[in-house]
């Protein structure tokens, strides 16, 4: 039977999709003895002739005795392999990333990936003279002169390699302050908010400090009255978000920081997620002493399968003596690296920080500039409320908190209703969500927001992308109701199927590597 | 419409005026400004940020960037003797060409269902890495060595209940500051001297600064000077005798000829990958792993995540997942174990190619002519009058101490003029350790030829001479 090539009508809402199955192995159960990935250069014969084979003069008890237990494998055999384990990933350059809130999974340019690969970025030492460094200098120290435009503060430090190295930046700096003031001893408690990041709570727990927890008011806003009774003159600081994970703006910020400066406090803004906010309102605004952005959110720096990152700390002006060492200054001809901060807490990470990362965000403020980065969050928010109206007309979804009124970035939503009506859960839907190639993650923990799911689109997606993810949760939420085995069997056609993580928290059981693997499976 | 903004950016596909209009008709608006109705008033900006103009295409972009960048001068164009946490390896291709794949760089905190390929690529790392290290368990990796470093003296402080911390005086001292901070303010950090002339601990100093309030002894192999510690398996007894915990800093990269510091006692080891597959980047390649044996008591401690295999309900498939999540803050924020958060995930897989692409002969090769080079490069510097390499008379890999004391410069000075003969010599140690008078921490590694090598020595003749 001959085919005929109609023309195909493209008008069904669910993308047809099945994800990568290329049934790998576990890399240790390829090896071929003999087989090499690559080939090591060895020292010259002079060398050789001149020292031996180097390794005899390592003291007998420091040798190594065995050779590794590491695979041996040909170079081709292995690219294969990574490759395919790379098409079993579903990365945001694939999929209409707005399954994951908070996170702001927006286009990472292909030109800055390009430009932060020049050797000029990728090899350069950090102990190089700084003569020969002026031009990453100058990118540091431009991209903190933006940062302080964006946020108002005075000064940025690109150190941290993370946002909640940030915060663990921003909590020594609360430290070192009231130690400075001799308070430190009876300050020991940091207030921040149950939807602000699990990190505003437990980086600053880490150098001892007690963190007490605001939760929302009836409307969703952080309790104005139990930060009243919270504060003490054993406040230290405040760290929070806002809009927090569930896209409320607190409009009553303002206030929070001035009750936390009128004991004394420090104000730090967990800004990871700035996207929806620039050129629009500032940390420094709302009275914040200190901020953080991520580099890899709002900047768009690429994830990495979680890292490497950055968190650009920025902070005003009389506490720019307490910052990490080094920062980055400029005398008028040339940029250097200033170690003369007498208050410095110190450093929290190695060198100055993940350099390419502070590249991309220059880049990426250079190729939109102000108007740019005000579209950017117009949009931003534009596209999270159209989702927000469109979602709430879905049977069984929910957002609690301010009916009615727009959201900032991304909304937190609740399957409540569908929960109790079907008895699918948001793991379920998530499960089915992966059949139809679109990533969908739940909530940070605890789940305060029963069911809940967060979205939040950024700038990057089309209207037609997110009308596809709107159409989507709509189809899965009708199975809920009409079928709702194939939502408890998903996902059907992602590369794994139905995990049992049962296992994951027996110690007996758990296999973290290969070799404990190989130890436990033994007899099973 | 309002008239601010940037229409038609290729970043931003609802940009388009035409769009926006009616996406603000759905939600029952009608223009950008009437967007933020959230945020009060006298907090909006008023004015613009002072910000340069866009650069109008992708390619004015690349232009400007190139430009500035050719300001700086890499290792590329110059020869480079300075390691000290950042060392200049080979990198396989394929490990770039691996860990630029648009869904690995892009991919975030996917389930294992659609990221399978990124767990099972970071099991994959965490399995040879503990291969490397003898080890049943070994994190997702966290910021960069230093942190795990502080993280495994958290994790034995909170094993062992203890609160004091024994560490060498010849530690790296950027390392050194990390820790200080991290350890704030519970954990005091003591140093035990160093031998003058060979750098290794002195056991007995050691011996008086440990005590039952101890939690572990961190030391480093090779330090951070170079020199092999040679006494790891005292320095783990004197810990172990009095309940405490072992904890070695290794250089992953020496580990195809260097034991594991398991063979000599060490309970929590731990370093950066940055040697395995990472570009110097300015710093921008550091990445920290922690390996244990696998114990609970060692397990829960963990903050990092922990990737595991699990069964599916398909016969013969391999699932993976998140092992005990609730130690991690992600799980019970400040009730976890300190925090976890975006660190390094992407340079893990990338240090997982590279061990893959090694193999058990690579990491032997590899070690050995590190140590034939970097021994050839003392014994040259060495026959120069007046040098003395190394300044340790212990066995050293990699790096090792360049004694300028006896010829009557500077290290800055000598540094200046190999600068200006395109070598960057090693690190001047005079700040961090004024003991050592005028000396340099050279780093020589596979990628050093002989004339390499012969022009550093020249070089510094020249510099002598001067």
């Amino acid at each position: 039977m001959v085919l005929i090539m109609k023309r195909i009508k493209r008008d069904h809402k669910l993308r047809r999709f099945h994800q990568a199955k290329w049934d790998e192995p576990i890399i240790f159960e390829m090896s071929n003895k003999g087989e090499r990935g690559i080939l090591v250069p060895k020292a010259e014969d002079e060398i050789v002739n001149q020292v031996g084979d180097g390794i005899s003069k390592i003291p007998k008890r420091m040798r190594r005795k065995k050779s590794l237990n590491l695979p041996e494998i040909s170079q081709a055999r292995i690219l294969r392999h990574y490759l395919r384990l790379s098409q079993e990933t579903l990365g945001a350059d694939l999929n209409i990333e707005i399954g994951q809130g908070t996170c702001t999974m927006k286009y990472s340019p292909k030109i800055n990936e390009e430009l932060a690969k020049l050797p000029q970025i990728t090899e350069i030492h950090p102990f190089q003279d700084e003569s020969t460094v002026q031009g990453i200098l100058e990118i540091f120290y431009k991209t903190d002169c933006f940062m302080r435009e964006i946020s108002g503060l005075d000064r940025f430090s690109f150190q941290p390699g993370g946002g909640s190295q940030a915060i663990l930046a921003m909590a020594s700096i609360i430290k070192e302050y009231h130690k400075a003031n001799r308070e430190d001893d009876k300050r020991d408690e940091i207030i921040t908010t149950i939807f602000s990041h699990p990190s505003d709570a437990a980086a600053p727990a880490v150098i001892g400090y007690k963190i007490i927890t605001i939760y929302p008011d009836k409307d969703g806003y952080p309790d104005i009255e139990a930060l009243k009774s919270a504060v003490s003159e054993r406040t230290a600081g405040l760290i929070v978000a806002n809009p927090e994970d569930t896209g409320v703006y607190n409009h009553r910020i303002k206030e929070f920081t001035d009750i936390v400066h009128a004991i004394g406090g420090l104000c730090c803004y967990d800004q990871a997620n700035a996207n929806g906010l620039l050129g629009v309102t500032r940390a420094k605004d709302a009275g914040f002493d200190m901020c953080f952005f991520n580099l890899h959110k709002t900047f768009s720096a690429p994830h990495g399968c979680g890292g490497p990152a950055s968190g650009a700390l920025g902070v005003t002006k009389n506490l720019e003596k307490y910052l990490p060492v080094p920062i980055v200054n400029f005398d008028g001809e040339k940029y250097f690296l200033n170690y003369n901060l007498p208050h410095s807490i110190g450093k929290v990470r190695s060198f100055y920080g993940v350099t390419p990362l502070v590249l991309k965000a220059y880049a990426w403020i250079m190729s939109l500039g102000e108007e740019g980065l005000y579209e950017v969050a117009k949009v931003a928010v534009l596209n999270n409320n159209y989702l927000f109206k469109k979602i709430l007309r879905i049977p069984g979804a929910s957002a609690p908190f301010i009916e009615g009124k727009q959201r900032v970035e991304q909304v937190r939503y609740s399957w409540e209703k569908l929960t109790k009506d079907t008895g699918i859960t948001t793991e379920d839907i998530q499960n089915r969500m992966f059949d139809y190639g679109l990533h969908y993650w739940t909530s940070h923990h605890p789940f305060i927001v029963p069911e809940p799911f967060t979205l939040e689109p950024t700038e990057s997606c089309s209207k037609d992308e997110l009308d596809e993810y709107i159409s989507t949760l709509e189809s899965i939420a009708k199975e809920a109701y009409e079928k709702p085995k194939i939502l408890k069997t998903a996902p059907h056609n992602s590369v794994v199927h139905k995990i049992d993580y049962s296992e994951l928290d027996d110690p007996e059981k758990w296999a973290i590597t290969w070799k404990s693997y190989l130890r436990k499976t033994k007899d099973r | 419409m309002s008239d601010r903004g940037y229409k038609y950016h290729p970043y931003i596909p609802n940009s388009i005026p035409e769009v926006q209009k009616k996406m603000l008709k759905e939600i029952g608006l009608k223009d950008l400004k009437d967007l933020h109705e959230g945020i009060p008033e006298d907090l909006k900006l008023k004015k613009k940020m002072n910000l340069p103009n866009p650069l109008k295409s992708e390619y004015e972009l690349k232009r400007h960037i190139e430009e500035v960048l050719a300001k700086n001068i890499s290792c590329k164009d110059c020869l480079n003797f300075i390691g000290a946490g950042c060392w200049q390896h080979y990198i396989p291709a394929v490990c770039d060409e691996i860990n630029t794949r648009a869904e690995f760089l892009t991919a975030y905190g996917g389930e294992p269902y659609e990221d399978h390929g990124r767990f099972q690529a970071l099991f994959e790392y965490q399995s040879l890495v503990g291969e490397l290290v003898d080890m049943e368990v070994v994190n997702v990796p966290t910021y960069d060595g230093a942190q795990a470093s502080a993280t495994s003296v958290r994790m034995a402080s909170r094993i062992t209940g203890k609160k004091e911390v024994v560490i060498p005086s010849t530690m790296d001292p950027d390392r050194f500051l990390i820790m200080k901070n991290y350890c704030r303010p519970d954990i005091t950090l003591i140093h035990a001297n160093y031998d003058l002339k060979s750098g290794q601990m002195d056991l007995d100093d050691l011996k008086t600064k440990v005590s039952d309030k101890t939690a572990a002894i961190y030391f480093e192999n090779p330090s951070f000077l170079g020199f092999i510690e040679e006494n790891g398996d005292k320095i783990s007894k004197a810990a172990h005798k009095v309940g405490a915990i072992s904890i070695v800093y290794v250089d992953p990269i020496s580990l195809g000829i260097l034991q594991s510091p398991v063979k000599y006692g060490a309970d929590i080891i731990c370093g950066d990958l940055q040697p395995l597959g990472m570009h110097m980047s300015y710093g921008g390649g550091q990445s920290g792993f922690i390996a244990t044996h696998d114990k609970l008591k060692f397990v829960q401690e963990f903050p990092s995540r922990l990737f595991g295999l699990a069964p599916t309900s398909t016969e013969g498939e391999y699932g993976f997942g998140d092992i005990y999540y609730d130690r991690t803050s992600f799980g019970v924020r400040e009730g976890g174990k300190e925090y976890v958060g975006t660190h390094t995930a992407l340079w893990g897989i990338t240090a997982g190619v590279y061990l893959s692409l090694m193999g058990p002969k690579g990491m032997f090769e590899v070690g050995k002519t590190i140590m034939q080079k970097s021994q050839y490069s003392a014994y040259k510097l060495s026959s120069i009058k007046g040098v003395k390499a190394s300044k340790f008379n212990s066995c050293f890999f990699k790096e090792f101490i360049v004694d300028f004391n006896k010829t009557g410069k500077t290290v800055g000075k000598i540094n200046k003029t190999l600068l200006s003969k395109g070598i960057f010599g090693g690190k001047d140690l005079f700040n961090e350790f004024p003991e050592l008078g005028q000396s340099a921490l050279y780093c020589v590694t596979e990628v050093h030829t002989k004339s390499d090598i012969n022009k550093l020595v020249e070089a510094i003749e020249e510099a002598i001479r001067e």
